[in-house]
């Protein structure tokens, strides 16, 4: 009893979050991507994708997967304030990762992007999925944006002209913080955002299979 | 008497991204194409003189001097070295030159190796880096880049022979399949023609760079390195292989402002570097087998696939179409994957042509074999068509 009421004050007061709507988009290789929103119960199938990217030097894999690792612990075991994970599968296998939380109602906060699976822009799609679900299903009016690595810098910072804002703090630390404006998000989303709703039920039931990579673009020989 | 000349030796890294610096990497190849011609660095060689071809080690790594970098590294001295830089066209510029030194009489063997570093930089950077051979004063100073010339030409394309976006989709599709039977080549992946041109998702997927050229119709920007070892070929019987002959090599310039052209849609310099090449080799445009054509952007395929002669004029997208520029195609083009898919080093495409070309001669080329092929093209394209070299390879029987 005791314990229970430690961990309840331990834990964030919650916020009641509009989920986000499954889409699915149409990828270059004609593969189609699922995106929809992971739940706690999801979070130890996307904790073994990302554990061995921690590792990854390359294209600074390691610190972003690393990070994203602590989040989904975080969210699973109530640490964060208002956060939510979204998911990128193709035929059910888990190909990319996002995730963020709401500041409060007009303010949201972007955490990490991982593609696992490279060169279909998959990372630029669950980036956009992502802000899609700040601006046009939770409301908000910013996001507030930093990024670890050269590719995504060059994604968010300079493809989507992010206003640069470093008086404002970013939970993740010292980079520079950018911000996603509405007026931002209005300008560019008709180029950056696509997909369709709904996901036929059994598309999104494959979806929701979480299937473990069985390779690595990053890992050279990975064997699971 | 003028000799005649061959291909001993070549090497190919992996384009895509370098894990090491610019003359390690160009060693990688060179190393490839002097193992493939039987030759061993250090004392005793053989090698006369090294041709480097890189048109942005200055520009983009700090670099300068590069051959004689590379002979060092190489252990080749005291060989003659040069750097040969002629923007895009600079590979085979640097072949040219290895031609001359052996057709001359000045050497018998010659190293040419073409190599760039282009990831070291943001793709904007690379773009910019690349626009400095245009016109700085008419040109550059505007703002204007290759992709920009490539969309007005497109344009201008299709409005005048009927060429249509699915006609480049198509383009893009057959060398990424070609690049899929080649290990060097930067993308290994084969785009859908649904998916990128056709499906609802198209414009977000495969978005305007250029319009009206999208993502899937411009090359990548790779790191990467080739090399190919020169040898007269009355000296053919030192090497392992049976050298492929050289048998045409034919330059031209241009106007260096575009706009000055007379017809903006005619590639004279893709012209006449191809017919001094034909003539040089006694043959026309119905002999060649195989070729290697410059496609940065998918459109210039087509266009120089007509000025080269191997379509008429305005018809080369319908022999797309029809499949005839693919592999068991009456006429395979860019079967290395081409810029679009292999990438586009800069300094290393013209190099990394004739590879390809020596490959396909050879019967080494392995799932993208053109089955029987005796003679192969490849033209190089510098600037925005002011300076082309068209190279021509003959097996010898």
């Amino acid at each position: 009893m005791i314990v229970d009421k430690l961990e309840q004050s331990l834990r964030p007061p919650e916020t009641n979050m509009p989920p986000y709507p499954p889409k699915y988009i149409t990828l270059a290789s004609g593969e189609k991507m699922v995106v929809h929103q992971a739940s706690r119960e999801d979070v130890p199938r996307l904790l073994e994708a990302v554990r061995p990217l921690v590792t990854v030097e390359k294209d600074f894999y390691d610190i972003v997967a690393a990070r994203l690792y602590a989040e989904l612990l975080a969210y699973q075991r109530y640490r964060v304030k208002d956060e939510y994970v979204l998911v990128g599968t193709i035929d059910g296998v888990i190909v990319g990762i996002v995730n963020g939380r709401m500041v409060d109602d007009k303010v949201g906060m972007s955490y990490h992007t991982v593609a696992i699976k490279r060169g279909l822009r998959i990372g630029a799609q669950l980036f956009a999925a992502k802000m899609e679900y700040h601006m046009d299903y939770l409301g908000q009016q910013e996001v507030l944006i930093v990024a670890e690595s050269p590719i995504g810098y060059r994604r968010w910072m300079i493809e989507y002209e992010l206003e640069s804002r470093p008086s404002t703090w970013h939970e993740l630390g010292g980079v520079p913080t950018h911000v996603l404006t509405k007026a931002l998000w209005e300008k560019h989303k008709p180029m950056k955002c696509t997909g369709r709703r709904p996901v036929p039920p059994e598309m999104l039931e494959v979806a929701k299979k979480l299937i473990l990579p069985s390779e690595y673009p990053q890992i050279p020989g990975f064997k699971r | 008497m003028v000799r005649k000349v061959g291909i001993a030796g070549v090497g190919h890294t992996k384009f895509g991204r370098s894990e090491v610096p610019l003359v390690d990497m160009l060693a990688l190849a060179a190393l490839e194409a002097l193992d493939d011609a039987g030759i061993r660095t250090g004392k005793g060689h053989g090698v006369d003189q090294v041709f480097v071809a890189s048109m942005g080690a200055g520009l983009l790594n700090r670099q300068s001097s590069v051959a004689s970098a590379l002979v060092d590294t190489l252990n080749l001295q005291p060989a003659m070295a040069e750097t040969v830089e002629n923007g895009p066209a600079s590979g085979a510029s640097a072949v040219k030159l290895g031609y001359m030194a052996i057709a001359s009489g000045m050497c018998d063997v010659a190293l040419v190796v073409g190599g760039e570093l282009m990831r070291v930089v943001t793709g904007w950077e690379a773009t910019d880096f690349v626009a400095t051979m245009l016109h700085p004063d008419a040109e550059y100073a505007y703002g204007l880049t290759l992709p920009a010339f490539a969309g007005m030409f497109t344009r201008l394309y299709m409005d005048k022979y009927g060429v249509t976006e699915k006609d480049l989709a198509m383009v893009a599709v057959k060398n990424h399949e070609h690049a899929m039977h080649n290990p060097v080549a930067h993308i290994q992946l084969v785009p859908s023609f649904h998916a990128i041109i056709e499906d609802e998702d198209a414009p977000v997927i495969n978005p305007y760079v250029a319009e009206p050229l999208r993502v899937y119709d411009v090359c990548p920007v790779s790191d990467g390195a080739a090399a190919v070892v020169l040898c007269a070929m009355d000296l053919a019987d030192r090497f392992p292989k049976k050298p492929v002959r050289i048998a045409g090599i034919g330059q031209a310039t241009d106007t260096h402002v575009v706009a000055e052209r007379e017809v903006p849609t005619d590639l004279l310099a893709v012209r006449l570097a191809a017919q001094r090449a034909y003539a040089m080799a006694g043959l026309k445009p119905e002999d060649i087998d195989v070729a290697e054509l410059h496609d940065a952007f998918t459109i210039l395929e087509i266009a120089i696939s007509e000025e080269a002669g191997l379509f008429p004029r305005g018809k080369g997208h319908l022999a797309v179409r029809r499949g005839e520029t693919r592999v068991g195609g009456r006429i395979p083009i860019n079967t290395s994957g081409g810029l679009k898919a292999k990438g586009h080093p800069l300094g290393a495409t013209g190099v990394s042509q004739i590879v390809e070309l020596v490959r396909q001669l050879r019967g080494e080329a392995g799932g993208r074999q053109v089955e029987g092929a005796r003679h192969g093209l490849a033209v190089n394209f510098g600037g925005f068509g002011n300076n082309v070299v068209a190279t021509i390879l003959s097996k010898e029987e």
